[in-house]
């Protein structure tokens, strides 16, 4: 039990079924999966299919994390991605071929990996502080986007492309097999090679790992063109699903929302190790209390005040200074030992 | 670091324009940490030449009696955002806070409140929310992001709470504010500039003449040796969110006062904005080296840009691309002279 308790999934993993019981108990419908037309249909499912544009950007951003970066630029790459695929599409003769859309895809998710490089340049090269490398092409990537759209909001109608996101593959959302499989990929790089353990080491020591001969340049480089790539297919899911490029909406806020989740998985800002399973629990729990808070008939507005609420109470958990309280607080309980520890606690 | 060695001479202004020779050469060399600021400043009289030649009359009282007056809560933010910079942290919450008092305040006035009551309560508001994230940064050892992201959606969230909607001010104090004009010949001041620049003035002596701001500096060089000296660390490390927190709240005042209405979406990346402009004016976001009046120059710049686009009718997209292009040619400047610092040591 209290292997259970110390493993670092037990508390995300807690909170995820928690939330998942409060819902199905104060609403049973929330639970239910239906079928229609071969195709499965239900809360749970949408939260799965909601969540991809998220999960893409917060697993990029696991790794950014883990090497002790930060990307702020990803909603910018997702509105540059989803404003040059939707543009090529508005443009093509045939945008309801499959042909049209894929090269869209490519040529978006392809700029976005520049846009990645670009970044990762910046930070690991130029050696530049990560939150304001970053934060250049945050305000500059939607001036970017607005461009490309010619400050409109460019609509298009093609199957292949709402398929995308709206399309079932095996009675399951298709946005699903997509986040499924780039998880997938990413875990076995990261863990069946020994990449993932170079880079915990740059994140944990950078120096360190540069001297034990890790090119922590390459690492890091690496880690912002993945959260680049990854960002522009969250990009382009997002426009998949509303069908429009939206310069200006498109992944509003969802860097805080990603860095979040990968803050709820557990993985620290100050870098070293992460956790992939962790970060996929984290943007989970994130899509249930977004679906719980439309569902109280909460303005989804308002809604930001229960995530200030979830992120006090997670950072304090994981807090030391929480940690000792706890621990002090049930010795007392206990034995009613004197607290010897108090003295050292002052001299700190 | 290297950016500690240059502080303690950081506040002696340059008197004599440094020209290029063996003079500029030891000038350089012996006030980098005010380098930027001088860049910032440099960029901001090209900037302000090129646009009177190309319009052939911006540089009038009028524009840039506006220039502050368009920018007054920008300022304020960027004056609070500075002490939090210095000392290695970062307040993504000011943009939200200023909303979440603004619409606040304007529900109050609705409600008849007194604008005795209003002001205060919302400045009370701003440093409330300073208070928690500087706690939770301190003492929970919470990294100043993530805290002052909870800071974000706290505010913001409690400012769709108030109202959903837009709240008219109609209460003639706070309005005054804006509604005055004080002529100096073709010059004009409104009490909102007056509040904006004592903020800077007061920000710049607290940051040069006190205790407290020696000890911001201190502990943005080097926390853990500022701890040693025996400096109230954790006293200033939440005084200075505390301060950003009533920055905030002023800013919201100001702005509610300048738009005539509160409205919960004010402010929605104003904290980047706020950021670069201080970036932009010389401080360090890694902390221990910046200036009040840098940030100034900064707001002052952004400002311009901004000024300047919408002279030329160009769209709001080349805006985010200027500013953008400017950060990072800023950072790169700073990049360079930290490497330089370093390699001469």
């Amino acid at each position: 039990m209290s292997r259970l308790i110390k493993h670092h999934l037990f508390w995300p993993g807690f909170a995820l079924v928690a939330l998942v019981v409060l819902n199905t108990v104060v609403r049973p419908r929330f639970i239910e999966i239906s079928v229609q037309h071969g195709a499965l249909y239900g809360a749970p499912i949408d939260i799965l299919r909601n969540s991809a544009p998220m999960m893409l950007v917060a697993l990029g951003m696991t790794l950014v994390i883990a090497t002790r970066g930060i990307d702020l630029s990803v909603g910018a790459v997702m509105a540059v991605s989803g404003a040059v695929a939707l543009t090529i599409i508005d443009g093509s003769d045939s945008p309801g071929s499959v042909g049209t859309v894929l090269v869209a895809i490519a040529v978006g998710v392809g700029v976005s990996l520049i846009l990645g490089v670009w970044n990762g340049f910046l930070v690991s090269v130029l050696k530049i502080q990560p939150i304001i490398a970053t934060l250049v092409l945050m305000m500059a990537g939607r001036g970017v986007a607005l461009l490309v759209t010619g400050g409109f909001i460019t609509t298009v109608t093609s199957d292949p492309l709402k398929y995308v996101a709206s399309g079932h593959l095996l009675g399951l959302p298709f946005a699903l097999f997509i986040w499924v499989a780039a998880v997938v990929v990413v875990s076995l790089v990261e863990r069946r090679t020994a990449l993932g353990v170079l880079t915990e080491a740059v994140g944990i020591n950078p120096e360190a790992s540069r001297l034990a001969g890790v090119r922590a340049t390459g690492i890091i480089l690496g880690t912002y063109v993945l959260s680049g790539g990854l960002a522009g297919m969250a990009g382009i899911i997002y426009s998949s699903n509303i069908m429009a490029a939206d310069a200006n909406a498109a992944g509003e806020l969802i860097e805080l929302y990603a860095i979040l989740a990968v803050v709820l998985g557990g993985t620290s800002l100050a870098g070293g190790k992460f956790s992939i399973a962790g970060t996929v629990i984290g943007v989970l729990i994130i899509q249930t209390l977004q679906s719980t808070i439309l569902f109280l008939g909460v303005s989804s507005a308002q809604s930001p005040v229960f995530f200030a609420a979830v992120v006090v109470v997670v950072v304090l958990i994981q807090a030391p200074a929480v940690h000792r309280a706890a621990r002090q607080f049930l010795q007392r309980r206990s034995t009613h030992v004197p607290d010897i520890t108090r003295g050292t606690e002052v001299a700190r | 670091m290297s950016t500690t060695a240059t502080t303690p001479d950081a506040g002696r202004k340059p008197v004599v324009p440094a020209r290029i020779s063996e003079f500029g050469r030891t000038f350089v060399a012996r006030h980098a940490s005010v380098m930027p600021m001088l860049a910032a400043l440099a960029i901001l009289v090209l900037i302000l030449i090129g646009a009177q030649i190309h319009f052939g009359d911006f540089v009038n009282p009028r524009t840039l009696s506006a220039l502050l007056l368009d920018n007054a809560y920008l300022l304020i933010l960027a004056v609070g955002m500075t002490f939090v910079i210095v000392t290695g942290g970062i307040d993504l919450s000011v943009g939200s806070v200023m909303a979440f008092t603004g619409i606040g305040a304007a529900q109050m006035l609705s409600h008849g409140v007194s604008s005795a009551i209003v002001i205060p309560a919302m400045i009370l508001g701003g440093a409330f929310i300073g208070l928690m994230i500087g706690v939770l940064v301190q003492y929970f050892d919470v990294q100043p992001f993530i805290a002052s992201l909870a800071g974000l959606f706290l505010a913001r969230g409690l400012a769709y709470v108030v109202s959903l909607k837009s709240i008219r001010v109609e209460n003639e104090h706070v309005l005054w504010l804006q509604s005055t004009r004080w002529w100096f010949g073709d010059w004009y001041l409104t009490p909102t500039g007056v509040i904006a620049l004592l903020t800077v003035v007061v920000g710049a002596l607290v940051m040069k003449y006190t205790r407290f701001g020696r000890t911001v500096y201190a502990v943005g060089g080097g926390e853990q040796s500022a701890r040693l000296m025996g400096l109230a660390v954790a006293r200033t490390k939440v005084l200075v969110y505390v301060i950003s927190g009533v920055c905030g709240g002023l800013a919201g005042l100001v702005l509610t006062a300048y738009s005539g209405a509160g409205y919960p979406r004010n402010g929605i990346g104003t904290e980047l904005d706020v950021i670069a402009a201080v970036v932009i004016g010389g401080t360090l976001l890694t902390g221990g080296a910046g200036y009040v009046v840098g940030s100034l120059i900064g707001v002052l710049v952004y400002g311009t840009i901004h000024t300047v686009i919408s002279y030329m009718g160009a769209e709001q997209s080349w805006m985010r691309i200027i500013i953008g292009l400017m950060l990072l040619m800023f950072i790169v400047v700073q990049r360079v002279i930290v490497v330089r610092a370093e390699r001469r040591r």
